[in-house]
């Protein structure tokens, strides 16, 4: 009996999620159009800035960094949603984690390819992008950028690759007939010729393992060394000793905000209620939250300490940040992204999922705000004896910063075409594990008995 | 290169096809191990080369730096000119329109007064431009002097964001210069034509120290504040005169501009606010900014709010 509802189930999963594989609606065509449209329009912008310089954005001598730099900020910080998540999750055995880890996972890499172009855009000779080849030196934090980028983009495509050969050896066999033969080779050739055997999922397992593992330290040094560029100078707010493990806890902050939003989304749009639970919302809030107060705690100590001492540069950008042109984004990022997710995220009662996810939307927003607080301001307190610098971002910059958000979802739409965007296979195991094999060992007399179960259990 | 000795031959029956193989992936493999040596040989070279073939650099390694004499300078506001030496450094490089390698501010004095402070770059001896560029396209010539190759700079402007001082700019269009400067031959030295996209400072004048000539700041100066200087034989001149190095700084409180970062600047400041001509530091008089004869409107030239804009 049980089996059968068991075998039910897998089919149901495997039916709600390899449904929009083959079945493409209207409106999904529509919005990839849109997107494209985005995306060809951030070209243009770039073909403008390629023909004339840096010279038509905003960025001048004294603020000499703007919003692509804060795009990049942004997006890296996006990345570390998923590998990093789904690797401490899946290294601390959380079994609720199945139904998530593919989206997260799916998020570090698209967000890791739009991340990873912004400093090329920003790039004022991109002709000359080989000389990083060429001439690159080890003690300069944009090489320790690049080597650690790459590197957490390879282990992520790996990583994200892994758990996917079983679903894809799975659509394999599921093709119809009437598959083209493209699809055919397609699937076949990624799915490396999984049969499920025992040995197989035993390598799988030992090898998603080890990645998991890996991963972690490499997400960790990306951030770490994104913070490096800034804190290797000696500008005032940049010049701190806690940048590493603040933006690293900042990435992961809007990275988990990131999974709950992308989760909310198919979760409408694929109907994914039976796997995607309030459960899932709740546990991810509680990370966030969790976050949260560690993000506050850094911000706290950040500012306080400058600001107890307000050495004079120091104190320029306080009053910069807090009183002065900057203060509505600054104090929209603590409010707005600190103190009024915190209330949402503690409040409890009804509606969780729609809460949760109105706090993970006001996280990532003032994130994004957040990383242009700690890249315009710095730059605008004048070093030398003179006026505060200025910065207004022209129509260049905010297209190609718009076209990045649009190739962003782009990527992640085109994707969830042709790979299923739950990991069908882990999410039937866990499914197995806890219907079939937990009741059975909690059973009266069973054989398989746990060892936490009383002895004199039964009655 | 073949590697083939090093291939243990025999035992197993190794074929020839399979020795082939393997020394063609163990010379792949040292290739690749053998790659970030290159780099580190290549620091042994000497990038910059004119100053090697400068008269006067065979005999001796100059050490260069300058002294700026403070009671001296006052901002050529009593001839009622912009800043001479910025004037002459714009002219004698072809500087962009809006960048001014060397730049005179004005400061406060504590009791109210200016004073007028010039300030070109500093050539640190722990320079933090240096440190970062990801290309090794700023660098210290055998001098002492921070060059930029612009043949080499990807234009990061990381060195901008690491320079304390702000005495780096950007050519962040491509520079509207007079039709001479294309026929000056370029060199780190002598950066003429500026280069779009890429950062650009003052280098000392390198190219007319190797020539035996001062700076153009310093001869342009009508002061006579700026003192080119030899730290290696303690020596400097403002173009009328030749001092000690090192007693022009001790006895008159020579300081460094924000000393307590640790970058070692090379130009040395005797505090003053140009009492050796009379200026009183509270008489109000207007503060001429520099002029370029070239640019036109070509700097400042910004998009407008959207692409149909007049200008892009």
């Amino acid at each position: 009996m049980r089996a059968r509802v068991v075998e039910d189930y897998s089919e149901r999963l495997e039916h709600s999620v390899l449904h929009h594989l083959t079945y493409t609606s209207k409106g999904y065509y529509a919005f990839v159009l849109f997107l494209l449209a985005v995306v060809a329009w951030g070209l243009y912008a770039y073909s403008t800035q390629l023909r004339y310089g840096l010279i038509v954005t905003g960025m001048r001598d004294v603020v000499m960094w703007g919003l692509y730099i804060v795009n990049f900020v942004f997006f890296i910080g996006i990345s570390h949603a998923g590998t990093l998540i789904s690797a401490i999750l899946r290294v601390t055995h959380a079994g609720w984690r199945t139904p998530v880890t593919r989206m997260a996972e799916v998020i570090t890499v698209v967000a890791l390819m739009i991340g990873a172009t912004m400093p090329f855009i920003d790039m004022g000779r991109p002709d000359r992008v080989l000389n990083l080849f060429f001439y690159g030196r080890f003690q300069s934090p944009l090489i320790w950028d690049i080597l650690a980028i790459t590197t957490y983009l390879t282990g992520s495509i790996i990583y994200l690759y892994l758990p996917l050969i079983p679903d894809l050896a799975l659509m394999r066999d599921r093709l119809g007939p009437d598959a083209s033969a493209l699809k055919h080779r397609f699937y076949t050739s990624l799915a490396v010729g999984w049969r499920n055997t025992p040995e197989q999922r035993q390598r799988l397992e030992r090898a998603i393992g080890i990645m998991a593992v890996l991963i972690i330290p490499i997400a960790v040094s990306v951030h770490t060394v994104v913070s490096w560029v800034f804190a290797m100078t000696l500008r005032p707010g940049w010049d701190s000793t806690i940048f590493g493990p603040y933006f690293v806890v900042g990435a992961i902050f809007s990275g988990i905000a990131s999974i709950l939003i992308v989760m909310a989304i198919f979760c409408k749009l694929y109907h994914l209620e039976e796997y995607i639970t309030e459960k899932h919302f709740r546990y991810l809030g509680y990370m966030l939250m969790a976050l949260l107060l560690l993000y506050l705690y850094f911000t706290l100590s950040e500012y306080l300490t400058v600001g107890y001492k307000l050495e004079v540069e120091e104190k320029h950008l306080l009053t910069l940040l807090m009183l002065g042109k900057n203060a509505p984004w600054f104090w929209f990022f603590v409010l707005g992204g600190l103190v009024l997710p915190g209330f949402l995220l503690l409040r409890s009662g009804r509606q969780t999922i729609p809460r949760i996810v109105t706090a993970a939307v006001l996280v990532n927003v003032a994130m994004w705000v957040k990383r242009f607080v700690i890249v315009v301001p710095s730059l605008q307190v004048p070093l030398m004896p003179f006026e505060f610098g200025a910065y207004t971002p022209t129509w260049v910059e905010w297209s190609i910063t718009v076209a990045a958000f649009a190739a962003f979802m782009l990527i992640f739409a085109l994707f969830v075409k042709v790979f299923p965007i739950i990991s069908i296979w882990e999410v039937a195991e866990q499914h197995h594990e806890e219907e079939v094999v937990a009741p059975a060992r909690l059973a009266p007399g069973s054989a398989s008995r746990s060892p936490w179960a009383e002895p004199g259990g039964a009655p | 290169m073949e590697k083939s000795e090093d291939v243990p031959v025999g035992r197993k029956g190794l074929t020839r096809r399979e020795l082939i193989k393997r020394s063609a992936a163990l010379t792949g493999l040292l290739t690749v191990t053998a790659s970030p040596v290159v780099p580190v040989l290549r620091l042994t070279k000497e990038p910059g080369s004119a100053s090697k073939n400068a008269p006067g650099a065979k005999q001796k390694l100059r050490h260069w730096c300058m002294v700026i004499d403070l009671r001296r300078c006052e901002g050529c506001v009593t001839i009622n000119q912009p800043p001479q030496c910025t004037q002459s450094c714009i002219r004698a490089h072809f500087v962009p329109k809006g960048e001014q390698w060397i730049e005179v501010y004005e400061r406060k004095l504590p009791g109210g007064g200016s004073y007028y402070m010039p300030t070109p770059c500093y050539q640190c001896e722990n320079a933090p431009c240096v440190n970062v560029c990801p290309v090794g396209a700023t660098y210290h010539n055998r001098e002492g002097i921070v060059l930029i190759d612009h043949n080499r700079c990807i234009g990061c402007r990381l060195c901008m964001a690491a320079c304390p001082y702000q005495r780096r700019f950007f050519n962040w269009g491509a520079p509207k210069l007079p039709p001479e400067a294309a026929f000056a031959e370029y060199s780190p030295e002598y950066p003429v034509p500026a280069k779009k996209g890429t950062v650009i400072k003052c280098m000392f004048c390198a190219h007319r120290l190797a020539n035996g000539k001062l700076p153009a700041c310093v001869e342009g100066c009508p002061m006579k504040a700026l003192y080119m200087g030899d730290l290696n034989e303690s020596i400097a001149s403002n173009g009328v005169e030749v001092v000690e190095l090192s007693r022009l700084t001790d006895e008159n409180n020579a300081y460094r501009y924000k000393e307590e970062l640790g970058t070692q600047p090379r130009v040395w400041y005797l505090p003053g606010y140009g009492q050796r001509f009379g200026r009183k530091p509270n008489v109000p008089r207007e503060f001429k900014p520099p002029t370029w004869p070239w640019g036109e409107d070509g700097f400042n030239r910004r998009p407008g709010v959207w692409p149909w804009g007049e200008d892009f």
